[in-house]
């Protein structure tokens, strides 16, 4: 009599295992879809934004065709973009035309000088500090939720609903982002 | 980054538990002296219905009252996109539920402060002098401060112990002033009850005793926590930012602030970000500074390497201030075990420095725009400044006699207790064709008496246009005819 009861006792704790780690493995994900629906916002935002930029500039820079039409290409590649890791690569990109861009425009002090165009800078750059604060989220949300998929026990039930671990969102150049010196001398 | 918030909130706690008892034990003195032995309960119950009124006051509209005594008023995104862009960045970084109500002090002294209940309930507050003074890394670094002192929810429990001293200092003070002039009534009270001259006399004067020292000791208390809160916000600033010199060179350039900040008093100088108070400021530390010293603060934010982790803001200071061995714990342990590696941002060179009379005349058009001017730009290249009370229908240049009209309905931005539809109604109805004199054939930005701004490009060439945005029909001439 007492082994049946036993048994009957494992198999529901069983049950209870299986149904909480699941949850968890749900909830993480969501948290992951969460964080990177911020960052989405933010890219989706950079990219209304360049056109205005393209728009003002294109009065001033009448020499500089191809950068212009580099950054466009850049921007349009990226709204095309569909996975996270295609999206990482088509952002590096764009970042890498918007420096040769704005590197540019220290040549135009008019155009350095235009309210309009002072404005979608700020905004420009208020967008990529949002992206990165929110790509720091993302990435640690991800972090948490590769942990939970890859660690025992909760391991075999993501593997058994076949749960897929995140990717993360990093931006490659991160090096060359930083503003390059100018030497005069 | 949880543990932290909540070890802090622990510290509060305690810190508020210790000056609660202060406040009781106050109380029950003086109703022993009052009324005699059995007045100590009443003297207990008096000074908790003083807390109690008091903490419910400050707890649903104390923000409310700090807000009005430091003249802050409520400011939309127009006056100043940036800082709005800058406070939703930190926004993000911080994970807080909602973006903080942003308030600007016109005031040319720079400095801030955040406020409120809550992370879902909270305010920054700066003034306008700070944001020209400052350029954007440092106006970042200042916010992230402020952040900081919602995420670590500083800004309740400062609040409340603010009360809970206040409530100490007016009972201790208005029981000595009483004993200072009856002069002792009490003994001809108690003189009909037999025995015990010589140990009245010992109680009395032990409850004078604490009555003085009551107030110090809460005081006391309050500012090394402020203190350290102080330092645990930087802390938490470098975190959010990744980079220290945005707020070091902040801090330094608050502190060479030679104006005064009038909205500040002694009551609300410790929630400032530097103490306004312009003497108290400058002063060493000691133990009834409400900031650490700010040369110290600064240097600690720029000994920070290897990271923008609690541990390495701790390490900075530790390498500065230890004396011998001892390890000074400024953050609490929790903090020290974030497990988080968090990179610094790359130093960059700073923006070239704006004119101190451009500063100075930002400062005051920001000072303007606040309350409420209305600007209309003149060919002549003047900015006219409309003050709100002004009632004509045109205004005529100051420097090239042009006139312009006034608009009849200020900007809705300004005026959002207007419905959309009554406002249409009103600017439909006064208004009269506006003649725009255009510079040359190259992008000219037009903005018409509503607000609305419209982009006119070098192939634009029709002779009149609707506003978008109020309907007004806009006549263009050529300069040149």
């Amino acid at each position: 009599m007492i082994v049946p009861i036993i048994l009957l006792f494992l198999v529901i704790l069983l049950v209870f295992a299986v149904i909480g780690n699941y949850n968890a493995l749900i909830g993480l994900r969501n948290q992951v879809s969460n964080a990177w629906s911020q960052i989405d916002v933010q890219l989706k935002r950079r990219h209304d934004l360049i056109p205005n930029l393209v728009e003002t500039a294109k009065g001033y820079m009448k020499h500089e065709r191809e950068t212009l039409t580099g950054i466009t290409e850049a921007r349009s590649k990226a709204m095309g973009a569909d996975s996270v890791s295609e999206k990482a690569k088509a952002e590096s990109a764009l970042n890498g035309a918007m420096n040769k861009f704005f590197l540019v425009v220290e040549n135009y002090p008019d155009l350095k000088a235009n309210q309009n165009f002072l404005a979608v800078q700020e905004e420009l750059t208020s967008t990529e500090n949002k992206i990165a604060f929110a790509r720091q989220s993302y990435n640690d949300q991800v972090l948490f939720f590769n942990n939970k998929i890859q660690m025992f026990p909760s391991n075999i039930i993501a593997n058994m609903f076949n749960f897929k671990a995140g990717v993360f969102f990093e931006l490659e150049n991160a090096a060359e982002r930083a503003v390059p010196k100018v030497d005069f001398s | 980054m949880w543990e932290l918030i909540n070890q802090n909130r622990q510290r509060s706690l305690i810190l508020f538990i210790i000056m609660g008892l202060c406040l009781l034990l106050l109380g029950s003195v003086i109703g022993n002296y009052y009324a005699g032995r059995d007045g100590w309960a009443f003297g207990i119950m008096l000074a908790l219905l003083i807390w109690i009124i008091m903490s419910l006051v400050s707890f649903f509209s104390g923000d409310k009252i700090i807000l009005a005594i430091s003249h802050a008023k409520k400011v939309t995104p127009q006056i100043h996109p940036q800082l709005f862009n800058i406070v939703e960045e930190m926004k993000i970084s911080a994970g807080l539920p909602k973006i903080p109500n942003i308030y600007i002090i016109p005031e040319k002294a720079p400095n801030a402060f955040a406020t409120g209940r809550s992370p879902q309930n909270s305010s920054i507050v700066v003034t306008a002098g700070l944001l020209e003074r400052l350029n954007r890394d440092e106006l970042q670094g200042v916010i992230a401060h402020e952040t900081g002192h919602i995420l670590n929810r500083d800004i309740l429990y400062m609040t409340f112990s603010g009360v809970l001293l206040g409530s100490i200092v007016i009972l201790s003070h208005g029981f000595l002033r009483s004993l200072w002039f009856s002069g002792g009534g009490r003994s001809r009270r108690s003189s009909s009850r037999s025995g015990g001259g010589q140990a009245q006399i010992i109680f009395l004067v032990v409850s004078i005793v604490f009555a003085v020292l009551a107030p110090i000791l809460a005081r006391l208390l309050y500012l090394s926590i402020s203190r350290k809160r102080e330092y645990l916000a930087d802390a938490t600033a470098v975190r959010l930012t990744r980079y220290p010199e945005g707020l070091a060179s902040a801090l330094e350039k608050i502190s060479q602030n030679t104006y005064e900040l009038p909205a500040a008093n002694k009551a609300t100088a410790g929630l400032y970000i530097v103490n306004p108070l312009l003497k108290a400021g400058k002063s060493l530390s000691n133990l009834s500074s409400t900031h650490p010293p700010i040369d110290e603060r600064i240097r600690i934010l720029r000994n920070i390497s290897n990271g923008a982790n609690y541990k390495n803001y701790n390490d900075a200071y530790n390498k500065l201030y230890s004396k011998g061995n001892l390890i000074t714990p400024i953050i609490p342990a929790s903090g020290l075990n974030d497990p988080h590696k968090v990179p610094l941002k790359q130093k960059v060179a700073p923006a070239e420095e704006r004119s101190a009379r451009s500063q100075k005349k930002g400062v005051e058009d920001l000072i303007r725009a606040v309350e409420k001017y209305y600007f209309i730009p003149c060919d002549c290249g003047l900015n006219i400044k409309v003050p709100p009370d002004y009632t004509n229908s045109t205004i005529a240049c100051p420097k090239c006699d042009r006139i312009w009209p006034v608009p009849a309905v200020l900007p809705d931005i300004l005026k959002n207790n207007l419905s959309p539809q009554k406002q249409q109604q009103t600017a439909k109805e006064k208004l009269e064709p506006f003649v725009y004199h255009r510079k040359g054939k190259n992008w000219e930005s037009f903005q018409c008496t509503c607000g609305a701004v419209k982009q006119l490009s070098p192939s634009f060439n029709k002779s009149s246009f609707e506003c978008n945005h109020c309907g007004r029909r806009i006549i263009i001439k050529s300069e040149a005819e």
